[in-house]
This record gives structure tokens, C-alpha cells and sequence, in this order.
């Protein structure tokens, strides 16, 4: 039976899959351009205002993106979601009005000036304004990811009536899960943005671009890949701890532990089923996920029979985990193996370029599984462990809801669409563009 | 921590401060997009190229009043927006149409140029309208008749009028030639509508609420406040006369239609809110009723303290680099 509530979270849950996308590949690509910039401002290579110049334009495509599904949320919350600014609205008010305050406002002023105000300003203040944007994008990663990361685990408040009332604010930012998850998340966009601009570095390539800016974009990306890659998959292990802490029920969903068990295997496969709550075809090695959780081979995980009822449904968390996990791995396969051949041999073979091509949006299904593990997992809860989902719903009609959730969708893939082949059509458009002029005309101007 | 009662006019002002700024200039950047021209390059380019840098902070504006109000009146922001369930899903679609196609008309391929920019124009316009019935449902208290709609479709073409008005005054500030003597045309006829529509909704208004009928003719200050929809009248007759002049020279005083349409916005918007204070949603919840707790509103007010003049001051800075008239945009 398709009622609001259904329809509700289907429909949240489209808009904010849709949203991460764009602010997971700006808040890193701001940072790509602040550096391009930076080393333009001060070598005086042309090169390097040519990577900024291309990725600028990138940037502004998916910054808007961001900007026009992020409004969308906004107003979501009060249309389908009444409950939780009533209930939970003195801790999540403040926190999203600090996002607006300090975020949102300056990205978007500083972002007219960085795109279009290089002819105005004087080069210092142009890269400042790309620095602010960089900020900008970050502070408010900081601040959603702080209330997040709260209504995973709940610390500083009181609760009076159902309704959260602040006690401590320092608690209420920095609460348990918030440090693992915001690096977490900056690691992932990080990565998202370098197999991005390396894909299409790549694919310039492959379409015979013969500038040095795709060459250049093509390193940078694939150093900062390289790099990252594996410190992601520490900094992720330590987020999967301080859940084993805080959620253990999500744990379990994720190792398909239905019983209590010591020394528990880690499962590579296997089906969960959630009617006989037990797993078919299992493909495990012995004790591994004891050891990885509790640095004991037979210590203890809870298994999600003792959260009965109030455990997260196990498959997508389960599936999630490992699409996450095996992408992850794919990924620091191929940046230190590309980075190395660049390293060796100053360039790629051709299978290796069409390889980061089809690895573009690597990040991105990354990105996505391992938001679904987190936020599939903290069900049915909307603050973890104390306020479920359903009681915060609207009372609109189901039928309207279903009516905008099949307008959002149909757009969505429509904008998704149009993203993607603007992006290759940016870049095949690049190749074409003669080779730039190389001295500088007025005002250290190069076209 | 700040009394209840002084939170709760110090957070209903900064809402009807963001409110007023987010008419006024997201305002005018819809009107740019409403009077898009559909068959000439050059003129949509250089339109577009007067509100590129600023479209994205201008509809910040908006995020920060429907933030505000989740954050201080979270009772009435639930109410209000689950009145208006359907109408703000279409201003969001339009919202969206018209914020990507800014971008996708500068990098997509030519043939779907044109494309971008119709979705640029019917997003605009989707935008304003819906808007305005919000408004006008708003004024109606939420009430489901069928006059109750009319009105609102009213109200929608009356928002439509007032950004196209404002749009234009932009314009005619921003360009030059061609432009620029459009832009007059265009200006002095939503002039004429959005006058009709001032006054029509400024004499519905009072007569079927008695709530606003009371604040305008039954209070000691009522005798203060009747002048201001006098000077509103005089300032739709002002302008019409300065666009006349404007039309024989185009070098006389460019910047005031603008100006004076961002009077007569300011004007009706404190009119408005005069009429329903202190209620947010009229009739059944006023602002001291509707308040979040204090602490956490006072933690806030920190930030706004600190950071609202700041947003002010490079906001300010950005319309400095920008000043003067549109040249044409491309990225660097």
C-alpha cells in the first residue's frame, strides 16, 4: 500500500540521493581549483590556468546542480516531514542555520566573483575568492554532517515531553560519530572528484587532446587518488568501530550477524533472509570480523536477533556495505596502479585510460552505498534509539505526494542525464579548441 | 539568554528582513528570466550575463527565510508548508528548471541552446506565479474556496507584474540600446498591472478579514499608517512619468525605476506585514505562540550577530565588482 509515509521516504530518500552527488564532487573540486590557481598565481604557467580554466566551468554546472536539489530538502523537512523540526527542531534548527549563515551565503557570493570577476579583480583577490568558495563548500559539509551524525548519536540534550531541548552545544556538534564521519565524507569526495577529473583527463586523452592540461589534470588527480584511496579505508575502518559502538544493530546488519556469536566470520557473500533470519549461500573466512571489530579473534558481536523489531531491514545495509567496501578496493587498485605507470613510464597505455574512464563516477555509487549503510541502518529510527521515523510524518494527502514524487523523479533523471553528456561534451568540445595562445595579452590575461 | 517575547520580534524581523531582500533581488533576477527573449542570441546573452554572478546568492535569501522560520516558529513552518504542499513543489520545480538551465545553456550543445532558455523563461515564470499564489493563499489564511484560489491565481499574476517590473527596472539599469529601450516598454506596462494589482488585493485585503480591516482603520495609529498606500499610488505615477523621460533620453537618471520599484516593494511588503502582525499564520498563531525554546534561539543569535553584517558587507562588495553596465560573460 503505497501511504504518505511510504511515499514520504521515497521521495526524501530520491531528493537526498540526488542532492550528494553535486556536493560530493564540489567540495573536493573546490580545493582541485584553489590548488590550480595557487600554482598559477605562482609559476605563471599558462597550463595551469588552462586546468582551472576547463574545471571551473565543471564546477559551476554541479555547484548549481547542488544548489537547486539542496533548496528542495530544505523545504522538505516542514512539507513532509512536520515531526522533526517539532521535535527535534532546538538541536537541528541552530545547526542548519549555521549551514545557511556561514556556509551558504559565502560560497554562493564569492562563487559570482570566481567565475565571472577575473577581469575585475586583481589576481591575489580572484584566488582568494576561490579560496572562500573551497571554505565554503567545507564549512557546510561540517555543519549537515554534524547533524547527522547527532542523529546517529544523540549526546547534550534533554528530552521533555518528546521534544529535544539543547543542554550542551560543544556535545551536541562534536558528538561521538561526528569526527569519523565528516573525515569519512571529505575522504569520499576527495576521491569522487579525482576519478572524476581523471576519467575525463583520461578521455580527452583517448580523443587525442594532445595539451598539456589534461596530462596535468591527469597527474594531480591520479597523486591525490593514489594518496587517498588507502587512507580511506583506514579512516573507514575507524568509522565502522564507533559504530560497533554506538550501533551495534547497524553492525550487525552489515556482517549479516543474526545470533550473538563469538569469533563470528567475516561473509565475502552471502543472502540474507530476513523470514528464516538466517543467511544462504555463505562465503566467509573464520573469525575475521571478530577480529576486525573487537582486535580479539573470538570476541563478541552482537547478532541482530537481541535488537528484534527494532533493527534496520538487513539486505540493502548488508549489500550496501559490501558495494561500498568493493569499490573502495577497486579504487586503490587502480589509482596506485595508474600512478605507478605514470610514475614508470610518463604515460599511460590506452587500456588503462579506458579503464579510468569507465572507473568516472566510481565515487559517486561509492558515495551512495555508503550513505544507504548509514542512514538504511540507523532504522527505524529518525534520532537513534529514540524518536522513529513514522511519527514525524505529514498529514498531506498520499496522493499529492505521489504526484511530486513522480514530477521529482522524472526531472531528476532528466538533469541526470543532461549532467553526464554535458560533462563529455565539455571535454570533447576542449579538444577541439586550437592550442591556446601561450603569451600573455592584457592583464596577465591568457585566452 | 534573551526574554521569549524579545526573541521573538528580534527573529520575525530578521525573517521579514530576509523575505524583503529575497523579493527584491531574487525578484528581479525571475523578472530577467520572465522577459527572456525567445529568438534573439545576443540580447538573451547579455540579459543573462547582468544577473550571472548574482542569481545564486539572491535566491540564498530565500533558503535563509524558510530556515528562519524552521528554526524560530517551527510550529507555523509546518503548518504553513504543509498548507502549501503542492504549490511550493511547483515553485521548487520551477526553481530548478531555471537554475540549471543557466548553467546548461552555456555548456550544452547548440542545439539544445534554445531549449535551456525556454526552460530558463517557463522556470522564471512557474517561479513567480506560484509565489504569488502562496501568497495570496497566505492572505486567505489557507482557506479552500473557490474564491479563496481566484484570489491566489490573482495574487500570482500580481507577483508576476511586480518581478517583471522590478526585472525591467534592473535591466534598464544594466544595459544599453536595444535592451535598454525594451526593457522601458516592458517596464512601464507590468507598472500598470502590478498597480491594479496593488490595489486589489489592498481592498480585498481588509474586507474580508476583519483582523486586517481593524489594524488599518480601528487603531490609534491607524491615522499614521493610511498615508503609506497614498505614497505607494504616488509612486507607480512617479515612475511612469520617469519612464516616459527615460524613453526620450536614455541617459536620465537610469538607475531609477530600479529605486523606486524597490520602494513601492518595500512599501507593500511592511503594509503586509503590518496587516497581520503579530500573527505568522493569520488568524491562528502568532509569533509568541509559535516560538522554538530560547536557548537554542539565543546560541543562534550569536551567529547571526556576527554574521549577518558580513554577509551584508561582501554581498555589498560583490555588487561593486559588478558595477556598472553588462559587459559579457564568459568564464574565468
Amino acid at each position: 500500500m503505497l501511504d504518505t509515509l511510504l511515499l514520504s521516504r521515497i521521495q526524501f530518500a530520491a531528493n537526498i540521493s540526488f542532492h550528494i552527488l553535486f556536493p560530493t564532487i564540489t567540495i573536493a573540486l573546490a580545493w582541485f581549483l584553489v590548488f590550480f590557481k595557487f600554482r598559477y598565481d605562482q609559476t605563471g604557467e599558462a597550463v595551469w590556468l588552462r586546468a582551472y580554466r576547463f574545471w571551473v566551468k565543471i564546477f559551476a554546472l554541479t555547484f548549481a546542480l547542488g544548489v537547486v536539489s539542496g533548496i528542495t530538502m530544505s523545504f522538505q523537512f516542514g512539507t513532509n516531514w512536520p515531526g522533526f523540526m517539532e521535535r527535534i527542531g532546538n538541536i537541528a534548527g541552530p545547526l542548519l542555520g549555521y549551514e545557511v549563515l556561514t556556509a551558504f551565503f559565502m560560497e554562493a557570493t564569492f562563487l559570482g566573483i570566481m567565475l565571472f570577476g577575473m577581469k575585475r579583480v586583481s589576481p591575489r583577490l580572484h584566488t582568494f575568492a576561490t579560496l572562500i568558495v573551497a571554505i565554503g563548500t567545507t564549512l557546510s559539509a561540517f555543519w549537515i554532517l554534524s547533524l547527522n551524525s547527532w542523529l546517529q548519536t544523540p549526546t547534550g540534550y534533554t528530552l521533555v515531553d518528546g521534544v529535544f531541548y539543547p543542554k550542551d552545544w560543544f556535545e551536541i556538534i562534536f558528538n561521538p560519530s561526528f569526527g569519523y564521519r565528516f573525515f569519512h565524507m571529505l575522504l569520499a569526495s576527495a576521491l569522487t572528484a579525482s576519478f572524476l577529473m581523471a576519467g575525463i583527463s583520461a578521455y580527452r586523452l583517448l580523443k587525442e587532446d594532445h595539451k598539456h592540461a589534461p596530462k596535468l589534470t591527469l597527474k594531480v588527480s591520479l597523486t591525490v587518488a593514489a594518496l587517498l584511496a588507502p587512507m580511506q579505508m583506514f579512516v573507514g575502518d575507524l568509522h565502522g568501530l564507533n559504530t560497533f559502538e554506538h550501533q551495534p544493530q547497524k553492525v550487525a546488519a552489515m556482517e549479516g550477524v543474526w545470533e550473538t556469536e563469538q569469533g563470528a566470520p567475516l561473509l565475502l557473500f552471502a543472502l540474507p533472509d530476513e523470514q528464516t533470519r538466517t543467511n544462504h549461500f555463505e562465503v566467509a573466512i573464520p573469525k575475521l570480523a571478530s577480529l576486525i571489530l573487537t582486535h580479539d579473534k573470538d570476541g563478541e558481536i552482537k547478532g541482530l536477533n537481541e535488537f528484534k523489531g527494532e533493527h534496520p531491514p538487513v539486505k540493502p545495509v548488508f549489500f550496501g556495505f559490501r558495494i561500498m567496501v568493493g569499490i573502495g578496493v577497486l579504487m586503490i587498485l587502480v589509482a596506485l596502479v595508474a600512478r605507478y605507470t605514470l610514475w614508470k613510464h610518463s604515460t599511460l597505455p590506452t587500456w588503462q585510460l579506458k579503464a579510468l574512464v569507465v572507473m568516472t563516477f566510481s565515487g559517486w555509487i561509492a558515495t551512495l552505498a555508503g550513505w544507504y549503510v548509514t542512514e538504511i541502518g540507523r532504522q527505524p529510527f529518525m534520532v537513534n534509539g529514540l524518536v522513529k521515523i513514522e511519527e514525524l510524518v505529514t498529514t498531506v494527502p498520499s496522493e499529492h505526494v505521489l504526484l511530486t514524487l513522480i514530477g521529482y523523479l522524472a526531472l531528476y533523471a532528466v538533469l541526470l542525464t543532461a549532467y553526464i553528456k554535458t560533462l563529455f561534451y565539455t571535454a570533447r568540445n576542449a579538444v577541439q579548441v586550437e592550442e591556446y595562445q601561450t603569451t600573455p595579452v592584457q592583464g596577465g590575461q591568457y585566452v | 539568554m534573551f526574554s521569549a517575547e524579545y526573541l521573538a520580534l528580534l527573529y520575525s524581523a530578521l525573517m521579514a528582513l530576509a523575505i524583503i531582500v529575497y523579493a527584491v533581488l531574487d525578484g528581479y533576477d525571475l523578472g530577467v528570466g520572465i522577459l527572456l527573449p525567445g529568438n534573439n542570441k545576443p540580447a538573451a546573452d547579455t540579459m543573462i550575463a547582468s544577473i550571472g554572478p548574482f542569481w545564486d546568492a539572491n535566491e540564498t535569501w530565500l533558503v535563509l527565510a524558510v530556515g528562519l522560520a524552521l528554526i524560530a516558529f517551527p510550529t507555523a513552518h509546518s503548518i504553513i508548508l504543509q498548507a502549501l504542499y503542492l504549490p511550493i513543489a511547483f515553485m521548487l520545480l520551477g526553481l530548478i528548471l531555471r537554475g540549471v538551465a543557466f548553467d546548461f545553456r552555456a555548456k550544452a550543445k547548440t542545439r539544445y541552446r534554445q531549449t535551456w532558455d525556454r526552460c530558463f523563461k517557463l522556470g522564471s515564470l512557474i517561479t513567480a506565479f506560484t509565489q504569488g499564489y502562496m501568497l495570496g493563499l497566505y492572505v486567505m489564511s489557507f482557506e479552500h474556496s473557490l474564491a479563496s484560489h481566484l484570489f491566489a491565481a490573482l495574487s500570482g499574476v500580481g507577483v508576476i507584474a511586480a518581478y517583471t517590473l522590478i526585472g525591467a527596472g534592473w535591466l534598464i539599469m544594466k544595459c544599453e540600446g536595444e535592451i535598454q529601450n525594451s526593457a522601458i516598454r516592458w517596464c512601464r506596462l507590468s507598472n500598470l498591472i502590478a498597480l491594479l494589482g496593488v490595489l486589489a488585493v489592498s481592498m480585498v485585503n481588509p474586507l474580508i478579514n476583519a483582523y486586517v480591516q481593524t489594524r488599518w482603520f480601528g487603531t490609534e495609529i491607524s491615522l499614521l499608517m493610511l498615508p503609506l498606500p497614498l505614497i505607494c499610488m504616488v509612486l507607480f505615477i512617479i515612475q511612469d512619468r520617469v519612464l516616459v523621460k527615460l524613453n526620450q533620453n536614455p541617459s536620465y537618471g537610469c538607475w531609477l525605476p530600479f529605486a523606486i520599484t524597490v520602494m513601492i516593494f518595500l512599501l507593500c511588503f511592511f503594509g503586509l506585514v503590518y496587516s497581520f502582525f503579530p500573527y505568522v499564520v493569520p488568524g491562528t498563531l502568532t509569533i509568541f505562540d509559535a516560538l522554538a525554546d530560547p536557548s537554542a534561539l539565543t546560541f543562534m543569535l550569536y551567529g547571526v550577530v556576527l554574521v549577518v553584517p558580513a554577509i551584508i558587507g561582501y554581498t555589498l562588495f560583490s555588487y561593486r565588482v559588478f558595477w556598472g553596465k553588462t559587459q559579457d560573460l564568459s568564464y574565468y
